[in-house]
């Protein structure tokens, strides 16, 4: 599985990227060259709060049920989502810089995804500053539940339903009923696909790591062992 | 060799736009490196274990 989703995430990330950048007009409605950040930002962004609900929903199915998996994959969905919401800021300053002529503003959005960045690390730390894998998971898992609120609002702070009560910057997403040129919806919808490939590949690869660590006990890791020599 | 440029240009907004795909290469490459470095620390790891407790059973 692991290869599947990598090879799919570098031929939809070329294929996204070449499309994005030779079949697509300079601007996009007022925004020059610069507007090609689109690409990563808007499929980092989605990862970044995508891979959150999906770390929140394995980390209830853990404390639910009690099941071990559970807790290993909410673990190894934690750096890869921090890492696209890292990239989602970070692809956002050089955007707003360009666009807005600030790398950054309190703006409702970006202060949201601040804090989602803060509640991965939070995830992560308290993690590894428990020593007693079971308490660790119960612990991180709860931490992720209550973060959950935070996914809603920067939601809804970037698609706002009524711009006159929310004077956010961040223009609003709409790509269906935008103006948004239909080659560069294309574009951005193929590479936030490999964006999403691209993490079932790395979380796969980090469970797995995981996995061998915490099962070290168990006969089949050592025939495992066994069988790779 | 102009139309490179031109395109590493990016209408002089090149230094925006390499710096966004830039840090995501970056960063991307490094996650899956440093999870196959992992991968093959633990396995070495575990191997050894392996053995040293095959090792034990015999004497």
């Amino acid at each position: 599985m692991v290869p599947f989703f990598g090879w799919l995430a570098a031929i939809l990330m070329a294929g996204g990227l070449y499309w994005g950048f030779f079949e697509t007009p300079d601007r996009l409605s007022d925004q020059k060259e610069y507007y090609r950040i689109i690409y990563i930002h808007v499929g980092a962004a989605w990862m970044s709060m995508w891979l959150y609900v999906v770390m929140a929903a394995w980390a209830l199915a853990g404390l639910v049920f009690q099941t071990r998996l559970s807790f290993m994959i909410a673990k190894a969905v934690a750096p890869t989502g921090a890492i696209a919401t890292f990239l989602a800021l970070w692809t956002g300053a050089f955007w707003g810089k360009t666009s807005w002529g600030t790398w950054w503003d309190w703006d409702p959005r970006m202060t949201s995804e601040l804090i989602l960045l803060f509640l991965y690390m939070g995830y992560m730390a308290l993690q590894s500053a428990i020593d007693d894998p079971r308490r660790a998971d119960r612990a991180a898992s709860l931490l992720a539940l209550v973060g959950l609120v935070c996914v809603p609002i920067i939601f809804w702070s970037i698609n706002c339903p009524d711009p006159n009560e929310c004077a956010a910057l961040h223009q609003t997403s709409n790509p269906g009923g935008g103006n948004m040129e239909p080659n560069i919806l294309i574009a951005m919808l193929v590479t936030a696909f490999a964006f999403w490939m691209y993490s079932f590949a790395a979380i796969l690869m980090r469970v797995r790591n995981i996995i061998l660590e915490r099962e070290r006990h168990t006969t089949w890791v050592n025939e495992l062992l066994e069988e790779k020599g | 060799m102009s139309a490179i440029s031109d395109f590493f240009h990016a209408g002089g907004y090149g230094f925006y736009i390499w710096a966004s795909y830039g840090a995501a290469i970056l960063l991307m490459a490094g996650e899956i490196a440093i999870i196959k470095q992992q991968y093959r620390t633990i396995l070495k790891r575990l191997s050894r274990m392996a053995r040293m407790n095959a090792s034990e059973e015999d004497e």
